[in-house]
């Protein structure tokens, strides 16, 4: 399990060893051929700054070669913002007093067809976590009704026991993800007073329940703005390396969400600067070639077109962050304000402008899930 | 140039093609006619199956061109013939480029999957082309099952890094009874040509072409490398050496006495 790995690391000697690389230890790491965790760290210091150039180029050349000229495009399907858990920078916490919504299946289909009409095949499910009203059984029944409907089907929701994530991958659902938030601990109880949400250990240990459940692909993160977001990045890659190694079968992903704003949220202790944004995503591809990297709505429109070519491999468009927002009930609560409100064909037209295909459909519900009988 | 019997098709191109990581459906139909292949593989999880306007394969409708649906994406030999049998309805062949790699980071093709899937659908009727290890055993035992041709790899899929497996393909191609075509990691005309000339009975070609600055212009530098490399295969290679032969001291004695 990652945890014993995590805990023969000290965050702020982590920290510290990384404000201490000088532009020798970024020259060897542009250098070498298979880069290092510690290369990784001389990437994402500040001692790298001067070299991102060098970086970018480096990124679109592996990304290129790996993932080719395309980019695969995602929407995320707000089912519940019911939230037992109280998070400081979420709107979904439960001490912020709004309305709450869960859709119904009526709802969902309803929403589905409005997805559908924009050409999405690949669908990623979000609630908040309130498992007694949108728990497995829920989730069970959701994987059953839009089977038909998806390519590939993958859920941001509360984690769950590996027993749980077996029963739902057999449903047809592909991809988990699961962000740490932070791996900073005493920062997390403090973002994360109640809940059970509050259980740092449980979430860290999640991705080992879903290599161990046998999930396609598992997707990590920190929320950027809690806390040092170097020092964070360097755990979201020892956690990658223990990962890879240890499920092989498995895709991994990572995501880089910054912190945006929400009524009556939290100000980021924070601040990443879109240079910094930058270096980080050219320093996860330098580190690995494979890894996909997704890029969200919350950045913005300008942002979002000149980070095509530096390693993003997938993108959400057109999302709405509430439940029902598509069609259903476009008031509702949103999580975060999204920062590109592009429809999906100015996104597609967007990438195809520069030389990109938009990749609809990578999977297929043939491939996953429990295998029924071909008729003939 | 001799053309190539593959089960019950005959290919006067020698360079197989793949449809991934192009630019556009557009830029991939014009490489794939200039790259004068008639045989090109398309990852099922890409096309809309029960779609006959499905984008991709608009651009694949062409006369002499010929779709070999793969299996890319299944993990386990279960899932390959279950993908098969959707493809083959679909898709209306029964020929499949049988691809397990359980590993999507590598895409190293698991070789007990794949023997055992091979097994299971030369049995169900169809024309299996396996993507596999430069394994020579592996190849023989694939051959034995019956598959219509072996496809081990030069080097990791999408690396480009050439015939890094060059001394087990020669192997491979030696004694195989059935074609040997040399699948993945082929990243410039040379490494295709090279591959010909050693005897490969045809290479498959994707990356390098999709991801050319140029990618029609670099289907048709393709071409050109496969029939150079198969007419000198035909034309029989005269083989080289470092060094002058100098007639050998060791024989000498022959001549004494």
């Amino acid at each position: 399990m990652f945890k014993s790995i995590f805990d023969q690391y000290d965050w702020e000697e982590v920290k510290a060893s990384i404000y201490a690389k000088t532009s020798r230890d970024v020259e060897q790491a542009l250098h070498h051929q298979r880069r290092t965790l510690d290369d990784f760290a001389a990437l994402i210091s500040p001692a790298a700054a001067p070299y991102l150039g060098q970086m970018a180029a480096i990124s679109h050349a592996l990304t290129r070669q790996r993932f080719g000229n395309t980019m695969q495009l995602y929407i995320p399907m707000y089912l519940s913002n019911e939230c037992q858990n109280i998070c400081t920078y979420c709107g979904f916490s439960l001490d912020n007093k709004i309305r709450r919504k869960t859709l119904s299946s009526t709802e969902i289909l309803m929403e589905t067809a409005a997805i559908k009409e924009m050409g999405f095949e690949h669908v990623l499910l979000v609630t908040g976590e309130a498992s007694q009203l949108v728990g497995v059984d829920y989730f069970k029944k959701v994987l059953q009704l839009l089977r038909p409907h998806f390519a590939n089907i993958s859920m941001e929701v509360q984690p769950l026991d590996e027993a749980d994530y077996r029963e739902l991958s057999a449903l047809g659902l592909h991809t988990v993800l699961v962000y740490q938030e932070t791996y900073h601990q005493d920062d997390y109880k403090k973002h994360h007073p109640k809940g059970r949400k509050s259980n740092f250990d449980y979430r860290l240990e999640t991705p080992d329940r879903l290599g161990k459940a046998g999930i396609h692909k598992m997707g990590l993160g920190v929320l950027i703005g809690l806390e040092d977001w170097r020092t964070d990045s360097f755990y979201t890659a020892l956690h990658l390396n223990y990962l890879e190694k240890q499920y092989w079968q498995t895709k991994y992903s990572i995501s880089f969400p910054r912190l945006r704003p929400f009524s009556g949220g939290l100000t980021p202790k924070v601040e990443m600067s879109n240079r910094e944004l930058v270096q980080l995503i050219c320093a996860y591809r330098l580190f690995n070639q494979e890894v996909e990297l997704s890029l969200s709505t919350r950045e913005d429109e300008v942002f979002r077109d000149h980070i095509v070519p530096l390693g993003i491999t997938s993108m959400s468009a057109a999302s709405k962050t509430n439940p029902g927002g598509y069609t259903v009930d476009p008031q509702s609560l949103e999580q975060f304000e999204i920062s590109d409100d592009r429809s999906a064909a100015a996104i597609a037209a967007m990438l195809k402008q520069q030389g990109y295909e938009a990749v609809w459909k990578d999977w297929d519900p043939a491939f996953s899930g429990e295998i029924k009988k071909v008729a003939g | 140039m001799e053309p190539l019997l593959l089960a019950d098709k005959s290919f006067s191109s020698r360079l197989f093609t793949g449809t991934g990581k192009f630019s556009s459906p557009e830029v991939m139909e014009s490489a794939l006619l200039a790259s004068g292949s008639q045989l090109v593989t398309v990852a099922m999880k890409r096309v809309d199956m029960d779609n006959k306007a499905d984008d991709m394969l608009q651009h694949l409708a062409h006369p002499g061109l010929h779709l070999l649906p793969n299996t890319s994406g299944v993990r386990t030999a279960r899932e390959a013939v279950y993908a098969a049998q959707l493809a083959r309805e679909a898709m209306e062949t029964n020929w499949i480029k049988l691809e397990i790699h359980p590993d999507p980071r590598y895409l190293m093709p698991d070789p007990v999957e794949t023997l055992q899937a091979a097994a299971e659908l030369v049995k169900l009727g169809f024309v299996v082309l396996p993507y596999v290890h430069a394994d020579p055993v592996l190849c023989k035992r694939l051959e034995e099952v019956g598959t219509a041709a072996v496809m081990p790899l030069g080097a990791p899929i999408g690396s480009n890094k050439g015939l890094k497996t060059f001394d087990f393909l020669e192997i491979i191609i030696a004694q195989s009874n059935v074609p040997v075509i040399v699948d993945a990691g082929i990243g410039s005309p040379s490494h295709a040509a090279q591959a010909m000339e050693m005897g490969a009975s045809a290479v498959l070609v994707n990356t390098a072409i999709a991801v050319a600055r140029n990618p029609v212009q670099m289907a048709a530098a393709f071409k050109a490398a496969v029939e150079a490399g198969r007419m000198a295969y035909e034309a029989g290679l005269a083989g080289s050496s470092q060094h002058a032969v100098a007639s050998s001291p060791l024989i000498a004695f022959l001549d004494e006495a």
